[in-house]
């Protein structure tokens, strides 16, 4: 291969691999933050109901 | 689970596709003459391009339907479509930055072609800052819609800018627009096949996305429960 270059290529490679690769880190992140807010709520819920039950 | 499934398929094919397509930029494919190694960064800098185009496009089409319908699952995927979008039209401007800091000397200048993929990305940033700064979800789903109808037809502006106007940007070289001979076919070839990875790399963020937005909507429903309550 020609090596004239090679280094902003490598960049340019090194680019369009690390945007998704910050995107993949966000949504995992994301992830993680949505399924500890869905359980914190689902708790809440279910602390809402359980004075309910009782008093039925 | 069944997304799942799919997730990980589309990641399996979309892997060994990338391979074999790297395989082929980097071992098999003919040296460019003028430009050396870096005319390689064609391979992401197009399909990249054509990637968040077909998402913008997609997103579009799925707001109107939105617009017809007043159904939030088509908001959810219409805006999951234009976030991952935005993320490839990024990949496209800054490696074609790269390449043009070696090919024109400049890491930038004010070119239509150039100047109107910029606009494309800020509009499509200012689609997700508006989708945060709006609480109420019908309000905010129908302003959403409006911006991703308007930003295609920047998209528009962005691939027909390169034959309305003589600019630093190369005219069109692939053959679906010129026809042919402007490009070696076994590098349009290479070109080509790797959309397909990319493609599918896309639909797996929107997998991904569309999941937490359903997530998101079933916290919401659980918090306007537990206030009813």
């Amino acid at each position: 291969m020609d090596e004239r270059n090679f280094t902003f290529m490598f960049y340019g490679f090194v680019v369009a691999w690390l945007i998704p690769l910050l995107y993949v880190i966000s949504l995992a992140r994301r992830s993680g933050r949505l399924r500890k807010e869905l359980d914190e709520v689902k708790q809440l819920f279910e602390d809402k109901q359980s004075p309910t039950r009782s008093k039925a | 689970m069944k997304t799942d499934k799919v997730i990980y398929g589309f990641a399996a094919v979309a892997a060994v596709w990338l391979a074999f397509n790297l395989y082929k930029i980097f071992l098999v494919l003919p040296d460019e003459a003028a430009q050396g190694a870096i005319y390689r960064i064609i391979f992401f800098h197009v399909p990249a391009a054509m990637t968040a185009f077909l998402g913008f496009f997609a997103a579009m089409v799925i707001s109107v339907f939105y617009l017809a319908s007043n159904d939030l699952k088509y908001d959810s995927l219409a805006s999951s479509i234009n976030e991952v979008s935005l993320v490839f039209a990024c990949v496209n401007l800054i490696t074609g930055s790269i390449w043009a800091r070696i090919i024109w000397g400049i890491w930038w200048t004010w070119d239509y072609r150039l100047t109107s993929m910029l606009v494309c990305v800020l509009i499509y940033f200012g689609y997700l800052l508006l989708r945060r700064s709006v609480d109420e979800p019908t309000h905010r789903a129908r302003l959403s819609a409006a911006v991703s109808i308007f930003g295609c037809v920047d998209i528009a502006i962005v691939w027909k800018s390169i034959e309305w106007f003589r600019n630093l940007h190369p005219g069109p070289v692939l053959s679906i627009r010129t026809g042919g001979g402007q490009m070696d076919p076994r590098m349009e070839a290479v070109l080509y096949s790797n959309i397909g990875p990319l493609l599918l790399i896309a639909v797996i963020f929107v997998l991904i996305r569309a999941r937490q937005e359903t997530t998101e909507r079933e916290i919401d429903s659980l918090r306007r429960m537990v206030h009813a309550t």
